[in-house]
């Protein structure tokens, strides 16, 4: 886009004038731009933890070792809620877009189900690794990295529960019309990111580490 | 007379009636005077702390401080100049300047603008208050970890660093998303991209930077608040972790600030050439793509920080080479800024005085950059006195010495009233002075062998004259900044009338009255060239024509 922007007054610059470029964006993208900024500093954050997990790989001095303590079958059922929920959350926006009212409440429903669900695997996989195991932040390097690195995934994810129970409120009280779609749109880019996030901490904590 | 604008008259109420719409305001132009008076005040404190740490170092084995006053004066003089001063300043001109200069009415969001300055203003306060509750931080405004772990910092200073920059930084981040919000979407009709005041381009390019470079910062700070209070192991070398991983992450924040810092002086300095040399910016294009090249290189030279703490040699060189290549688009600049005054008309008023003071400065810290640049260079004089002189001249020579044509430059647009310019010679000419006084001789006694961060040394070293001149300098530069002080606030209460361009500019924030309307523009100014306002006052020679 700047780019562009840059060629074309480059071209006008040898006399080729060709009329006024309107702005990039209008108005309305305002929310969609802050969005994606706000995404790209998420981003950031979490590669800064990846990268201090995956720095720390087996560099331990004692155990437990992840291999010891990781369990499979909880984090795929959550694995694949979490992703599940990417779908629904699209489709709820799809719905509101057309005005279809209904169905958006119904997949906005499913996607906080399934976000509470994944939220709850994460829950007993801890207090597993907590009360079973004897694994905490203070144990050793991978419970400190583990800890941190899951324990923000999760957060973000409570938050994007609780925005978008919220927005299912809201809507139950018929706040919420098609208008309102763009606002959606970027909520549901952000549970999109916490959902990206997640493929990565999943590849590196439970596929690489394990 | 107002081109675009039409404002009833002004009539003030008094400062008591008037101070509780300031704590509220969502209003671009009042959130960047509140940026720019808060950091004022920051500044003076940050200040007084260089001139104790001078004052210290005056005499060889002086006691003035002690150690560990002087631990912690150094690191809140650090700590504040760069995160409470230098940034806050250049996101105050932003707030104000950015929408008059593309035609907005505000910024993109108002509301997170507002809470961008309070966290700023409260984790700035929080810092400080480390004072009342038994000690400031004392571990270096890069905190290196081991010495922030809990094992060899026990008190709660260390905390009051770390919550402190994470809570101003969470604004920080917050003003980033809003600057390149606005920038991108916020433009009047016609004014693309291409178009915009290279100052506003910088800007963009500051909040891109802030947005990859922070969050990392955040996420470091908070492992270490992990460390220290629930015991994790991040940089606690005894359960593996590593120190040097903190010394990275620092860094990889560290240095692209050192450009969130520069870029946007560099702004302040491509606006106010062109209009003391009545010309055109010479190369637009190659200004602004200087400014994406060293965006994008400054993310990956951070490792030249750490050249002596034992990387290997083939890490030293792609570093090591990184940093000489960032020299490439800086000169470019500075050719495009020199190239702009050659042949000009030039006016030497005190916002040329101080560009020009700018150019030469910045020079000397580009040259002496490239010097530690070079690894061996580098293995000898790191964390010697002649880095501190290096920064300085970088930072202060740089950044501040810009932020002061700024300051001259845009106070009539703010105020309606011109700074003394009287007042603004004597202080350039003791800044000037003092300046290259206080820390030209820091290179030579760094040369020398005296290290960064000690609290005195012996006779025997040769370092005392190098100390003194530098203290003696230290003293002029404050003199030089009571004449500031002086003149900011004598001109505001009965300054000279500025009229609303006093300057004959051609950027639209001179299109408005001065100060603006609160909606800063009646009609939204249709854009057609990079000097809309040129185009308005020469309707018989517009910009438009010729390009």
């Amino acid at each position: 886009m700047s780019e562009a922007h840059l060629t074309s007054a480059a071209a006008t610059g040898h006399g080729h004038h060709r009329g006024f470029p309107a702005a990039d964006f209008n108005e309305e993208h305002r929310v969609q731009v802050g969005m994606a900024c706000f995404i790209c500093s998420e981003a950031a954050f979490f590669s800064t933890l990846i990268v201090a997990y995956i720095t720390y790989l087996g560099k331990d001095t004692i155990g437990p070792t992840p291999a010891e303590v990781l369990r499979w079958p909880l984090v795929i059922a959550g694995t694949i809620a979490l992703v599940s929920s990417s779908f629904t959350v699209h489709w709820a926006n799809s719905a509101l877009r057309q005005g279809d009212l209904s169905a958006f409440r119904r997949w906005l429903a499913a996607t906080i189900l399934l976000g509470i669900a994944f939220l709850a695997g994460t829950a007993a996989e801890w207090r597993d690794l907590i009360v079973e195991h004897g694994l905490t932040i203070g144990t050793n390097l991978f419970g400190t990295t583990y800890f941190t690195l899951v324990g923000f995934h999760a957060l973000h994810v409570t938050v994007g529960v609780i925005v978008l129970t919220l927005m299912l409120a809201l809507s139950a009280k018929r706040f919420v019309s098609q208008q309102h779609q763009v606002g959606f749109e970027v909520v549901s880019w952000y549970w999109h990111l916490v959902d990206s996030v997640w493929l990565v901490v999943f590849t590196v904590v439970y596929v690489i580490g394990r | 007379m107002a081109v675009l604008d039409h404002p009833a008259e002004n009539v003030s109420p008094p400062v008591a009636q008037r101070a509780p719409s300031w704590a509220t305001t969502l209003d671009h132009k009042q959130i960047g005077i509140l940026y720019i008076i808060t950091s004022l005040i920051f500044m003076a404190v940050g200040g007084l702390e260089a001139l104790i740490i001078r004052a210290q170092l005056w005499v060889p084995d002086s006691h003035l401080v002690g150690p560990d006053m002087f631990n912690q004066l150094f690191t809140m003089h650090g700590t504040t100049m760069v995160f409470f001063v230098v940034m806050p300043m250049l996101f105050g001109f932003g707030n104000y300047l950015i929408p008059l200069m593309i035609g907005a009415r505000d910024m993109a969001f108002p509301r997170l603008n507002a809470f961008s300055y309070w966290m700023f203003a409260f984790g700035g306060t929080l810092t400080y208050l480390s004072f009342l509750a038994g000690g400031a931080p004392n571990v270096g405004w890069f905190a290196y970890a081991p010495l922030t772990e809990y094992a060899f910092s026990r008190d709660h200073s260390t905390d009051y660093w770390i919550l402190g920059l994470m809570v101003s930084g969470i604004g920080t981040t917050a003003t980033a998303v809003n600057l390149v919000t606005t920038i991108l979407v916020m433009r009047a009709p016609g004014m693309s991209l291409a178009r915009v005041p290279l100052f506003v381009w910088m800007m963009m390019f500051d909040g891109v930077l802030l947005i990859f470079a922070l969050p990392p910062f955040t996420a470091a700070a908070i492992m270490l608040l992990l460390d220290r209070g629930l015991g994790a192991h991040f940089f606690d070398t005894q359960a593996g972790g590593s120190a040097l991983l903190w010394q990275h992450l620092f860094w990889f924040f560290g240095h692209p600030e050192v450009y969130i810092m520069a870029l946007p002086a560099f702004g302040i300095i491509s606006e106010v050439v062109p209009v003391f040399s009545r010309k055109v910016i010479f190369g637009y294009e190659s200004v602004a793509a200087a400014t994406v090249v060293i965006g994008v290189i400054s993310m990956g030279v951070w490792a030249h920080h750490m050249f002596t703490v034992g990387m290997s040699d083939a890490l030293d060189a792609i570093f090591s080479g990184a940093s000489f290549l960032i020299a490439v688009p800086t000169g470019i600049k500075m050719f495009n800024w020199i190239a702009t005054i050659y042949g000009g008309k030039i006016r030497m008023q005190s916002p040329m005085l101080f560009a020009v003071g700018f150019l030469a400065m910045f020079l000397i810290g580009g040259l002496t950059g490239i010097m530690l640049a070079a690894v061996p260079i580098d293995w000898q004089v790191s964390d010697s006195y002649f880095v501190v002189g290096h920064f300085h001249y970088v930072l202060f020579g740089g950044s501040l010495f810009a932020i002061m044509a700024a300051y001259y430059f845009w106070f009539p647009k703010m105020t309606g009233r011109l700074l003394s310019e009287r007042l603004a010679r004597w202080h350039f000419w003791l800044m000037l002075a003092g300046f290259n006084l206080t820390f030209f001789p820091m290179h030579i006694a760094g040369l020398l062998g005296m290290p960064r961060r000690i609290y005195t040394y012996s006779a025997d070293r040769g370092w005392t004259i190098w100390n003194q001149l530098s203290t003696v300098g230290a003293m002029l530069l404050a003199v030089s900044f009571l004449f500031f002080f002086w003149n900011l606030f004598v001109s505001w209460r009965r300054g000279e009338s500025s009229g609303d361009d006093p300057w004959d500019a051609w950027t639209l924030e001179w299109a408005t009255t001065s100060p603006p309307a609160h909606y800063n523009f009646e009609e939204i100014p249709i854009v057609r060239s990079r000097r809309p306002l040129w185009d308005l006052k020469h309707p018989e020679d517009p910009d438009w024509e010729h390009e």
